[in-house]
Parts: C-alpha cells; structure tokens; sequence
C-alpha cells in the first residue's frame, strides 16, 4: 500500500520503512511519524467513532489534546486501551485497533444512536429508566454499560516493569519550545542544575511544525542546535518523552517518561516508563498554547481538524489530511495553514474567515465575513457549506478543513494548587494569574503568542526565576523572527443551522447540549460539566471546555470571566495506574521481613504465613500428615508434654534506658513499674489516653537504669512512636532513652515441662537457671554456647514452664539449630504461630483479636491493674461511665455444650431462649481453637456481664454459616488455671 | 414537572423546548422557619424530608457556591450498610432502604445499581473480624455473605491469587451494596425539595450566627442577614469553621481524601471490591471509568487536593490486587475536605445554643449515608428528638465514653 | 510536601507519620479538680482552623524526631518547624 498523502519535505526518516497495522489492514510509515500522521499519509481519516453517537471521527489535534483518534495498542497482555494515535510513536510492527464500534469502524451498527439523537439529549437518562424499578439493574443498566467505555482491559496482568525516579534541581523548565528551549539555555549557561522536559519525542514544540524564517534558518534547525548544545551540559538534564503532570505542594512535580512506548518491546532490563518526583527550587512553565476550534453543523466529520494540526501534519510529518484543503478562521494564525499548503502546492479550495478585514492570500479564494454553516461526507468530510458575508450560501468541496478559533495559552499546570487563571480581553482567552509557589510561566502558555515574544520570555523568565535563588544568569542573543500581534475576533460557534455543533467531540456534547442545561438551570460551569459530560473524556476537555463556558456565558448574560473555568486537575494527560505503582506490585507490594530462624524453617518444610510485615512459620508438617490439624495438634501435644521451641523474634523489643526509665515506664503503662526489681519481668498493660488498651507485653529490668520491653508483633512500630511522643511531647526532660531492638535480637520461646532441661545444655554452665535461682518471672543476662551473649527471660504465653531466650541476630539461624539438636533427646518439636495461638487460648491470654482497640482493661478481665494512685496514659479517661457500665462486656473463656460441635471465631452469643437479633446481642467470640489438650473447641469471647455469668449456657450464633452451637460459660484459663506449671 | 420515558419521547420530538429549570433560582427571604447550612447531599436531602416526610414549611438551603460542590460532587460513589456495631447498623440500613426506593420517590434517576460490594481478607485475624462484622449485619436483618478465596476467585477471576505479597483468603459480600450517580443525587433532592417550596440559595455564603441569650437567630451571610427559627449545620468538612462561629469546637478535623478516576473502559469490574491488605476500593462507573480511591493523605487540610505519596499508595494497592489494570491510565485525580470524627462515626444533635443543629464528623463516608442523614436530621429538626436510628450519634458520648469506634483507632480521627 | 526538619534539613514528608494538632503537647494535670472534663477536651476536640495550625509530625524514617510543624492548610504553606521538645519545654514541661 503506497502511502497516497504523503508529499514531500518533513521531519521523517525516509531512509527507514516501518510496517504497521491498523484494523488488520497493513500499511507504511517513517520513523519520526505518530500513528495518526502514518494513518493520515496512507489516506486513512477514520481512526474512531464518538462516545454516544458512535459517529465516524478522525483526528481533530496533531498532540496529546486529541479526542477522537483513540485506539487499542498493541495485543495480548500488552493491550493498551484509549492511546491517542496522534503522539503514539510509529514502530516496526505496531498493531492498533479502533475500538468502541461493532462490527467494525467503517459500518458501526451503534451508529443508529446517531439516528435517535433527538432522543439522547445531555441528561435524559436522569429523567427515565426508572420504571419498573427492577428493570433499571436487569435491563437499562447492562445495555448503557455495554455501549459505555471506550477500549478494552485484557484481564492479564501488565507484563511490563515500571520504575520510579527522584531528581533534585534548580529550574525544570517545562515544555521545550522556543521558550522552553530559550529559558534552558539561559539557565544552562548560567551554570545552574535544569531540567527540560517535554511530553513530545523531539524538542522544538511549535518549530517544528513552522516553517516562518527563523534568523538565518529554519525554527527547526535553531531548536536541534539548542538540543545539542545543551545535550553538551552536564548540568542539563534533556528530557523528551517526558509529560509533567502534576505541580504539587512545595516544588514537587511528577513527570512521566515514556522509556519504552516507541518500541515494540522495552529493551531487556528497561522499564515501560518511569515515573519521575522532582524536587526543584523554581519552575518555568513554557507549555505553550492549544488551539480551539469553532463549533458549527456537523463540524466533527474525519478531515475536519484544528488548522495548526493540519498544519503540522503537513509541514512536520509531510502527510496531507486531505487533497483539496479549506480553512475556516476567526485570526490570522489560522491563515498561516492556507499560506502553507498552498506554497506546497497543496490545493487550497478557499479561506473563510469569519472577521471582514483579512487580508488576500494569493493562490487560493479568500472569503470575508464568512461562516461554514454545514459539511457533509458520510464516512469523511466531502463539502463545507459556507455563508457568505451577502447572506449566499456556497458548497466547496474539500476533504480537509482547517479549523482555528485562535489559541488558548496552556494553564493547566498553573492551575493544579487551585489557582483560577485570569481572562485577557486582547486575546480572548485565559491565561496564568495565581501559580504554585515557585512556579512562573513563559511564551504561549502566559499569553506571549508570537514566536518572538515567546523566546524573549524564555530567557527573561529564566534569568528572573534563577535570580529568585541567588543564581546570575545572562538573557542569551535570540535570532530574529515572527512577531506578529495576536488578532483574533472571539468567534465560538456558527449560531446557523438546526443541526448539531460539536463542542467536546469525544463525549458527544453539542450547542444545543449547553443550551439544554441552561434551560434545565444548570448553568455553574461545574453543573455544565457535569450534566453534559463537557470535558470529562480523556482529553479532559482540552479542546472544549472552552467553547462550553464561553456559550453558557453568553446564555446567561455573564461574562466569560464571571462564568469561570471548571477545576483544572492533575495528571495534566492520563498515566497508566501501573507507572503510579511502579515496582511495588505483586510479592514487591511491601515488603517482606523474614524471622532469623527463616532459613533453617524453610529446610523444614514449614508453611509460612504473613503477619504484618513478617513471614512466620505456620506450622512445620511432618511426613504423613495431611491436614493442618494434624501438624498443630502435633506441636501443641508435644510442647505440653515435653518441650518445643518457637521464633517469636516478631515482637516489638524497645530498649530503655536512663535514670528516670523507671518513672517513664510507670506512666505509660496502666499498672505499675517503679518497684520491679532488677533481674525481674513484669507483665505491662498499656492503655491509650482514651483508656483503650493499646497494647500490651512484658518488661524486664536488667539494671538500675535498664530495662528490655516488648510488644505485641502488631503494635511494634505504634507503640515505639507513642513512647517517643511520650518522652520528648510529654516529659521532655526526664532522663529517658529509647530505641526498637526488635531487628538486634534473635529471640525464641522455649515452653514445656523439658523446657529447662533443654535450655540447660545450651546456657553456659556457670549461669544457673534453676527454678530456685531463676524462678518464673526472672530475667537475666548468660552466656550460651560457649560464651555467646545472650539473655533469658523466664515468661510464659503458652502456660508451661516456659523461657524466652534472646541472642544477637546473626546467631539466631545457629541458635534454633542448636536447640533442636539439644532438643532431641526430650523429643523437642518446634512450632509455628498456630500452635502458639491455640496454647494461648488454652490458657486464656488476651492477644490480638481481643485487643482490637475497643476493648478496656474491664473488658479484659483486667480492671484491677489499673492503679489509680498515679497518672498514666489512659488512667483518667478510661474512668468514663460509659466504660465501666455494670453490664459491660467481660473476657469469658467459651465450651461447647456437646463436646462435638465447634464454632467459630466472629459468632455473637445471645440468650439461650432468646430470639437471634440484634437487639438480644450479648457480645460475641473473639478467639477460637480444637484443643488437643482437651479434646473439643474452646472460645475466648467477650459477654456481657460475662464474670457474674459463669457456668451460663448461651448460644453462639453464626447466621453467615447458618450455625447456633449452645456453649457453656467458663473461665478463660482452659488449661493449668492455677498457673502451677509455669512455677515448676 | 415530572420525568418519565414519554415525557423524554415527548420532548424529543418537540425540539426539548418544554424542560423547565431543575431548581429555582430564588431571592433570599429575610425569614425561614428552617435554614439549613449546606447545599451537599446531607443538607439538601434533610431540606427534602423536612418539606415532604415532616411537613415543615418556608425552608431555605444555603450553600457557599454551587450545590453539590462538595462531596457529594467528589467521592467514589460507594453505597453499602455493612458496618459492625449497633450504633451504626441500624442507621446504614436504613439510609440503604432509602437508597432502594429513592428514585422513585424523588423522580429523578440517580442510577442506583446494587452490584454489590466485596470487601477482601487477607489473613484469619481478619476473616474473624469480618464474620463478626457480617453476623453482625445479619442479626440487624442485613444481607451477607462470607465468601472463601475460592467463592472470591469465581467473582473477581482477574484478581491476584497467584503473586501476593497478602494472599486472598476470602471475604466478606453485600450483595444490595453498590453505586449510585453521586451529582444526580444532589440534583435530585435539589429539584424534590424546590418542587415542595424549598428556596435553594446558591452563592450564598455564611458568615456567622446571630445568637442572643443562647438562642440563634439566624445566619448572616454574603447575601445579608437570614432569619431562621432553627438553623441546621449540614457542611461536612468545613464544619470546624462554621461552627466556630457559633464559638464551638468540635471532635472533628478536616482531612484531604483524594479519589481518582480512569479513562473509559469497557465493562471489566463486577461490582465494588476493596483491599484488605492495602489502601484502594474501586468499583467501574456506567460510563466506563474506574473509580477508586484509598487511605486519605493524614494530615489536617481544607485545600481539596492532594500529594503524591497517597496517589501512588492507592495505585500499589490497586496493581497488588488487580494487576490487570496496569495499562489503564489514570485520567484525574481530586481531594474532598472529610470531617473526621474522634472515633470514626457520625454526629446528629442538637448543640448548646438553642435552635442551632448540627450534622457532621462522616469521615470518608458520607455519601452512603446521604438519605438517612438527611431523613434524621430532619426528624432532629423537625421533632427536637433524635431518629430511632440515631440515637448514638451524640456530641456527648466521647465525654461519657460511648464512643462508636468501628476500627478500633481511638481518638485520631486520621486513622479512622 | 517539605518539611525543612530543624536537624537535618529538608525532608519529603513522606519520611514522617502526622499525629495532629499540637495541643496534644498540652496533657492536663490528673489530679486537678476538673481533670475528667480536661481530659475530654484535650483528646476529643479541636479548633481545626481554616488557616495556620500547629500540628505534630514524627520523624519515623528519620531520626526520630517529633516536630511541631506550623502550616496553613489552606494551603499546605509551612510557616516553620521546631522540635517537639523545645516547644514543650516552652510550655512549661519537664518531668
């Protein structure tokens, strides 16, 4: 296929052939060419079809503001919904899709909502739809959200890799046209840390789709030897590809860098994109300005485009939109298309401008005073209609239209800490008032629209931008070049015709749309916007908004200004969700903390499971056991009957040391720490200062001055910050200090009768740790192993006899191997968490399904040790009424009535006769396990009143399971409630 | 006037000359018998059911700039009743029955669509919460299901069970939750209650109270000085300064919750799935677009936007859970002001100053509640007694320690 | 946003965990005569201003530090950062 429109001239590699796709059907283009300027020079204008009306659309834009030419890019997992084929780089072997069209995009059979327009008005669905009632989720509902949405998701995973950066500088210049690329060289050369960013793949902006005399050359030769002399600074970071799209608190801008989207793969060991935070001191924003179009009948026909993209496509790329060519203007930029094409030879059937001044242009019919009032071409623009200034109407036959309605300067980023930009009279148009900090604004996008105002502000804003941070810079010498007064007549829409005008193309909204939410009263911008769907396509309303507000201005006999613009919102274009996450995906989300005994439990066979952060051992399966039970029930038998060893390195350990840590610690636990003795542990319960328990642990004094404590696994991180917030908000001066040893120590559980037999043969043999010298709650520092630090703590969770012993964290891995050889004898196993929790619950400790952050020391169980002899956190508010009402809920242990029957965590009891409501709810079950120990389910669980109610048969019901089990009130202490074994 | 099908028909063919303006544009009167503060959802719904449930008359709503400008206008459109404790449920509920027959009684269609809302666990801590949650609901009469990862796997195939950093281990299913059209909302009870008399004053913005010997008397505002009998608070996060005019503090702060939406897609999602082992929800708009959102920023704001270190949180949550949507591209982003409350739950009551009201402290989830709020308020308003559903929502019960804590954080109204 | 941490310099304020307002610094006497209705007020209300607000940020990627950082979030404009210590000292807290 011969590429028919493509003439000569452009910035295409012609040297180079690139085979592509679209809709199946193969074609040829140039590197240097987008998919829409390859489309366009193979003679394609259809590229989509509208949101609502499913009407035939091509490219409008030759950028990023595009809000037709959308298409699904490439295939399999790598399928990319909505990429606008005007900046989608073209790529040996890339593959589109139109999309939104059935059966296909030349004979679309939605296009029948075309047909019944009259009928889809901008808001009728507000209005019907909703009889029957049924019928609007069975029936409307199915039918508008298969008709809705634009491409498609695969459901596969995005295979691709994405990375985020961070940079530091002085001045990122945003946007490399002429200002951009004037203000980067001023800035370079002054020696100062810029970055130069720009959403395109070559620096230039509208030099390169110019061809007006530009000093000596051409704009585009003036912009590669700017490129290249800053391509020479080190202190210059050149960055095309490279969209900023947010402006955020303090100097912050994100950018996004397409690394890899102009290849048919990343290369290996590249990331799709990345994702840039830059931290800089100023910003010159030199985005430049985006053309509006004119509304009027059916203006939204393929070949109907801006005229600068028009002009672009043909001076830039060298591909023709159309053969005879006509242009529809309210200012003299839009002339520069007629001249242009005509001095390429291009036919150019006729200028119509709608102002009565414009001057001839030679070669072509220049109409005055007049208006394209109509277009027709079924599948692509065939004829304008024109009004003349004589009221005569005339048909020119064309195949492209060049639309101007002159130019908007970009404010978008100005506007992203809710600025409002400013309405200027002489241009008719908005442009930047109130910036972010930092930020000022240059060329096209403050208003300066000639060429060479927009290099002078380049280098004057970059000069006064770096002068605002003590850098000197020198304005540098610019070339001559055009110069010419913006003149523009405000010209929004050819008020002619019945017909529909489109504003915002993508979405579907018309003149007569913005005519209906004025008559319906919804005349805010924001009521506009969102009544109609007035830019909120994936252009965001680039092109649109514009016209909206200035036609609802005017309906309402407001002024532009007083009408106002609709909020302005980061990304300044759509970013994938992937580049936002970057690397922190899949196993990458968080991550992963490991338990020193990792390594010798995955030898094991271990499952692990995730708790918070860490990665614990479940429970260690041994050959011949299918069933978790069986593992758990294994662990917990055997360490009740003898000894078993468990990592329990997880929890929070905090050192504290000073000669007041002692007071500290007595104000920030709920029960009192002052006359623990050195070589002591002590069970703490912290509240928070609402008198909820927050967490809880032990603490052992190994000095004076000097104690170890621990939180829950949980809490580790909450609890260390509230301590802090305690020692320097609170008591600033008492001589206290912190610090988290979680990650220094190796620490293990070692529980069962055997468990000081086991221990004895690893402690060195001149600590002595029998009950008598090391008695339950003793603590201490030894020595292990032959001369190994190490500190032993003799606490219980399981309610066996039982030791935490601690050592630095690279003999862990030693440690647990160690252990389990001494172990052998006594047949030690060790256990995962399962096994700990069930041993927990058989003794009835409170853990983290009891402290869920509502419960009190009452509800626990705990009341008692809360002295009210001294302040500490919680102590004064956890008195409240409300939290010590008589029938409060109260930490019961739970069994079942019939040793058979089980029930489960999250069931609420409610009395044995009553009816299962709400209103008869009595509390429910926080915990629950099989105890192998005694053979049937036992619960922990939260009653009402529970203490008076012991013995008490209830019900523990589970509508979500359909179960009512009758279970017996009693004690949380299932096994050894006298605590004998622990002193043994 | 009234909206149906024929009505649409009718107008088509006659060139849609006959629609008439969805709400008036009123002067406003020197006297009401009730001026409610705020032209969002909760304010123009409590003017809704004041005029049609309550019979009250000569009620005006002033709002700051256009209705619905605040959050109803910027939230991800989330309805669900699936709370924990007996001061919430009920009143959930209830506001999800109004929800169920809302379009009809208001005529306007603001898209109701229970799809379903799935909330996932990631480890058993979490599946026992969630049962007790779910029985919870089920001993209030509300639908549940407690659905296993493979129950999960058949509803949302394209979720990560393969390469979690939290796998999925089940979750917790309403099936009535859903979205709704949240602008349409706000028009609705806008056009419901300026069709009962309601004035509706736009642009109209409070400046402080007239309050002699602890009785207000009125507001004064941009458009002059309003007289009222009894004046309702209904501002969400801009409570903190209305009601400082009236000299109260609160038990609330403003907070930035940023929520985002994607480009248009084809049908993909379900119905509304959350992440239990990250911040993101998301559920996909009839238009097409992914609608999501996370954890709100956590620092104090009244600035309606955000930062980038949430933006990005809530896209790792998303990508974690649903790694399909990578190549979707993210198309805007916005913040809303949330009234965070001490423990996380809301206020309807009357204040120390007679005649004053107020309705506040929704955290992140006032949307869902938009008709029961309103509904309450109003009975508040209209009857000086609380509704039988919200008889919790008190100013006092953080002084008596009835707090309603459904996530157990205490009083940090970020973590809520 | 940046906060400029007193010892260490500009830092991403991602590096730290925000509590709220600083009045927190301000925990009232248990023994005094209104101490319940103090308490209440202490934790449970704020002025939560439409302008500058004092408010406390901790260092947790850092050094540890808790700062008392004065922002107007308005418009998130950070007027000044100081050590939590010193400003409760200022206030008359010791031990």
């Amino acid at each position: 296929m011969s590429q028919i429109n493509r003439i000569g001239g452009g910035r295409i590699d012609r040297s180079q052939v690139l085979n592509f796709s679209f809709d199946g059907k193969s074609y040829q283009g140039h590197p240097g060419d987008t998919l829409a300027s390859a489309l366009l020079a193979n003679g394609v204008r259809l590229m989509g079809r509208g949101f609502k009306y499913h009407r035939p659309r091509g490219p409008l834009t030759a950028g990023s503001e595009e809000p037709n030419a959308l298409v699904e890019l490439r295939t399999g997992a790598r399928q990319e919904p909505n990429t606008r084929a005007t900046t989608a780089e073209l790529f040996e072997g890339l593959q589109a899709r139109s999309q939104n069209r059935w059966p296909s995009l030349a004979f679309d059979a939605m296009a029948v909502n075309d047909r019944l327009s009259r009928f889809f008005a901008a808001g009728f669905y507000y209005k019907t739809f909703m009889w029957p009632k049924a019928f609007w989720e069975k029936l409307y509902e199915p039918i508008i959200r298969r008709a809705a949405g634009l491409g498609s998701l695969t459901a596969q995973a995005d295979p691709d890799e994405y990375d985020k950066g961070f940079l530091h500088t002085d001045l990122l210049v945003i946007g490399a046209g002429p200002s951009g690329l004037a203000a980067a060289l001023t800035a370079g050369r002054a020696g100062a840390k810029v970055i130069l960013a720009d959403e395109d793949f070559v620096a230039g902006g509208r030099l390169n789709s110019e061809t007006y005399a530009f000093g000596d050359g051409s704009g585009t030769d003036w912009a590669a030897l700017a490129v290249a002399e800053l391509a020479q600074m080190p202190n210059v970071r050149l960055m095309t590809r490279t969209t900023v799209i947010g402006a955020f608190d303090h100097g912050i801008y994100s950018a996004l860098e397409r690394v890899s989207d102009h290849l048919a793969l990343p290369l290996p060991g590249k990331p799709r994109q990345i994702l840039w935070r830059i931290y800089t001191k100023r910003s010159l924003l030199c985005a430049g300005a985006l053309e509006r179009p004119i509304a009027f009948e059916n203006n939204d026909r393929p070949g109907i485009m801006l005229a600068g993209s028009l002009r672009s496509y043909v001076n830039r790329w060298a591909a023709l939109p159309g053969k005879t060519v006509a242009v529809f203007t309210n200012n003299d930029n839009g002339l520069r298309t007629a001249t242009d094409l005509i001095s390429k030879g291009v036919n150019v059937a006729a200028v119509i401008d709608c102002r009565a001044d414009t001057p001839d242009i030679s070669g072509t019919e220049t109409l005055r005073g007049a208006q394209v009032i109509d277009t027709s071409g079924r599948l692509g623009l065939a004829s304008v209609t024109v009004q003349l200034a004589d009221g005569n109407k005339r048909t020119i036959a064309c195949d492209a239209l060049g639309v101007s309605g002159g130019w908007n300067p970009n404010v978008h980023l100005t506007c992203h800490q809710r600025g409002r930009p400013r309405w200027d009279e002489t241009l008719s148009a908005f442009v930047p008032d109130t910036c972010p900090p930092g930020m000022t604004v240059a060329g096209a996008a403050n208003g300066q629209l000639s060429t060479a105002a927009a290099l002078a502000a380049g280098t004057s804003g970059a000069v006064a931008a770096l002068a605002d941070i003590g850098v000197k810079a020198a304005p540098v010498d610019l070339p001559r070049t055009e110069d010419a007064a913006a003149s523009v007549k405000a010209f929004w829409y050819v008020q002619h015709g019945k017909g529909r005008a489109w504003l915002d193309q993508q979405n579907d909204v018309t003149v007569k749309d913005v005519k209906l939410a004025h008559l319906e009263g919804y005349r805010s911008v924001e009521h506009l916007k969102r009544y109609t769907t007035l830019g909120m396509a994936t252009d965001q309303g680039k092109t649109a908004n514009m016209g909206g507000l200035a036609i609802m201005a005017e309906l309402t006999g407001k002024s532009i200004p007083e009408t106002g613009t609709t909020i302005y919102r980061p990304p300044y274009t759509p970013v994938p969700i992937a580049a936002f996450a970057g690397r922190s995906t899949g196993k990458g989300f968080r991550p992963t903390r490991l338990t020193p005994s990792h390594k010798w439990a995955t030898e094991q066979g271990a499952v692990f499971v995730e708790v918070g952060m860490w990665l614990r051992a479940q429970w260690f399966p041994k050959p011949g056991e299918t069933h978790w039970r069986q593992s758990v029930d294994r662990e917990v038998l055997a360490t009740r009957k003898s000894v078993g060893i468990c990592d329990v390195t997880t929890l929070g350990k905090i050192d504290v040391q000073g000669t007041d840590a002692a007071e500290f610690l007595n104000r920030i636990y709920a029960n009192p720490f002052g006359k623990l003795a050195v070589g002591k542990v002590r069970y703490g319960l912290m509240l928070r200062e609402d008198g909820m328990v927050m967490d809880d642990g032990t603490t052992a004094r190994l000095a004076e001055d000097h104690f170890i404590t621990t939180t829950t696994t949980a809490n580790a991180v909450g609890v260390f910050r509230h301590m802090e917030f305690c020692r320097q908000c609170l008591w600033p001066d008492l001589d206290v200090q912190i610090i988290s040893t979680t990650e220094a120590w190796a620490q293990f559980s070692v529980a069962g009768p055997n468990a000081r037999k086991l221990l004895e043969k690893i402690v060195d043999k001149d600590h002595d740790i029998s009950n008598e010298a090391f008695p339950y709650m003793g603590c201490g520092e030894i020595t292990v192993c032959g001369g190994l630090r190490a500190r032993l703590f003799r606490i219980s969770f399981s309610g066996e006899l039982a030791y935490e012993i601690a050592v630095p964290t690279r003999y862990g891995d030693g440690l647990i191997r160690a252990m389990v050889e001494a172990g052998r004898e006594f047949d030690a196993v060790v256990y995962g968490t399962e096994a700990l929790g069930v041993m927990r619950i058989e003794k009835g400790h409170a853990a983290g399904n009891e402290l869920n952050g509502t419960t009190s020391a009452l509800n626990l169980g705990m009341g008692a040790m809360v002295s009210k002899k001294k302040d500490s956190i919680g102590s004064t508010l956890c008195q409240r009424d409300g939290m010590n009402r008589q029938d409060t809920l109260v930490l019961m242990g739970f069994r079942p009535v019939d040793p058979a029957q089980s029930f489960s965590a999250g069931s609420h009891f409610i009395n044995k006769d009553a009816v299962a409501n709400a209103s008869n709810d009595q509390g429910y079950m926080t915990s629950v396990a099989y105890s192998p120990n005694l053979g049937h389910t036992i619960g922990l669980g939260l009653l009402r009143n529970g203490g008076a109610r012991k013995g008490e048969i209830i019900k523990a019901v589970n509508p979500l399971k359909g179960i009512e089990t009758d279970v017996e009130v009693v004690s949380a202490h299932f096994v050894d409630p006298e605590g004998e074994r622990l002193r043994a | 006037m009234r909206y149906s099908g024929f009505r649409v028909i009718k107008e088509a063919l006659t060139g849609h000359k006959g629609w008439t303006p969805a709400w008036r544009d009123p002067e406003p009167q020197s006297q009401y018998d009730i001026v409610v503060i705020g032209g969002g959802g909760h304010g123009l719904a409590t003017a809704y059911y004041l005029a049609k449930e309550f019979n009250q008359k000569r009620i005006a709503v002033i709002e700051k700039g256009w209705i619905g400008s605040g959050n109803v206008g910027r939230n991800t459109t989330i309805i669900r009743s699936n709370y924990l404790l007996d001061g919430n449920e009920p009143f959930y509920e209830f506001s999800m029955k109004l929800w169920e027959g809302l379009e009809q009684d208001f005529n306007f269609n603001a898209m109701v669509s229970q799809r379903g809302v799935l909330n996932l666990c990631h480890s058993d801590a979490q599946r026992d919460a969630m049962t007790r949650r779910g029985n919870a609901m089920r001993l209030n009469g509300v639908d549940a299901e407690l659905l296993d990862a493979e129950g999960v796997r058949k509803m949302a195939p394209f979720l990560n069970f393969d390469n979690a950093r939290f796998p999925i281990k089940g979750g917790l299913l309403q099936p009535r939750g859903g979205t709704v059209r949240h602008d349409a909302v706000a028009w609705g009870y806008a056009r419901g209650a300026d069709s009962r008399g309601v004035d509706i004053l736009q642009n109209c913005e409070v400046t402080g109270f007239r309050i002699e010997n602890g009785k207000c008397l009125g507001v004064e505002t941009s458009r002059g000085f309003i007289g009222a009998k009894k004046v309702g608070c209904a501002v969400a996060g801009s409570s903190g300064k209305v009601m400082s005019f009236a000299g109260m503090r609160l038990p609330i702060e403003s907070h930035v919750l940023q929520a985002f939406v994607s480009e248009g897609l084809k049908p993909i999602l379900p119905g509304v799935i959350t992440y239990g082992a990250g911040h993101f929800y998301v559920s996909q708009s009839d238009k097409g677009g992914l609608v999501f959102g996370g954890d709100i920023d956590g620092y104090n704001s009244y600035a309606q936007r955000g930062n980038l270190p949430v933006v990005e949180d809530v896209c790792e949550g998303g990508m974690s859970l649903m790694p399909m949507i990578g190549r979707a591209r993210l198309l805007r982003m916005w913040g809303g002001i949330m009234d965070m409350s001490m423990d996380g739950s809301p206020i309807i009551d009357r204040t120390g100053i007679d005649g004053l009201y107020f309705n506040g402290g929704w955290c992140y989830g006032g949307f869902k509640a938009t008709p029961a709020s309103g509904w309450c308020f109003a009975h508040l308003l209209a009857t000086d007694a609380p509704h039988p559903t919200a008889t919790a929502y008190r100013f006092d019960r953080f002084r008596k320690g009835l707090m309603i804590d459904e996530k157990g954080m205490g009083a940090q109204p970020n973590l809520h | 946003m940046i906060i400029n941490h007193p010892l260490l310099g500009p830092r991403d304020s991602q590096e730290f965990t925000y509590l709220g307002d600083a009045g927190l610094i301000e925990r009232p006497d248990w023994q005094a005569e209104d101490a319940a209705d103090a308490f209440y007020e202490y934790l449970y209300l704020r002025d939560n201003p439409a302008g500058l607000h004092k408010e406390l940020w901790y260092h947790e990627q850092g050094d540890r530090s808790w700062l008392v950082v004065t922002r107007n979030i308005s418009s998130h404009e950070i007027i000044s950062v100081e050590l939590a210590r010193d400003v409760a000292r200022q206030k008359g807290r010791s031990k």
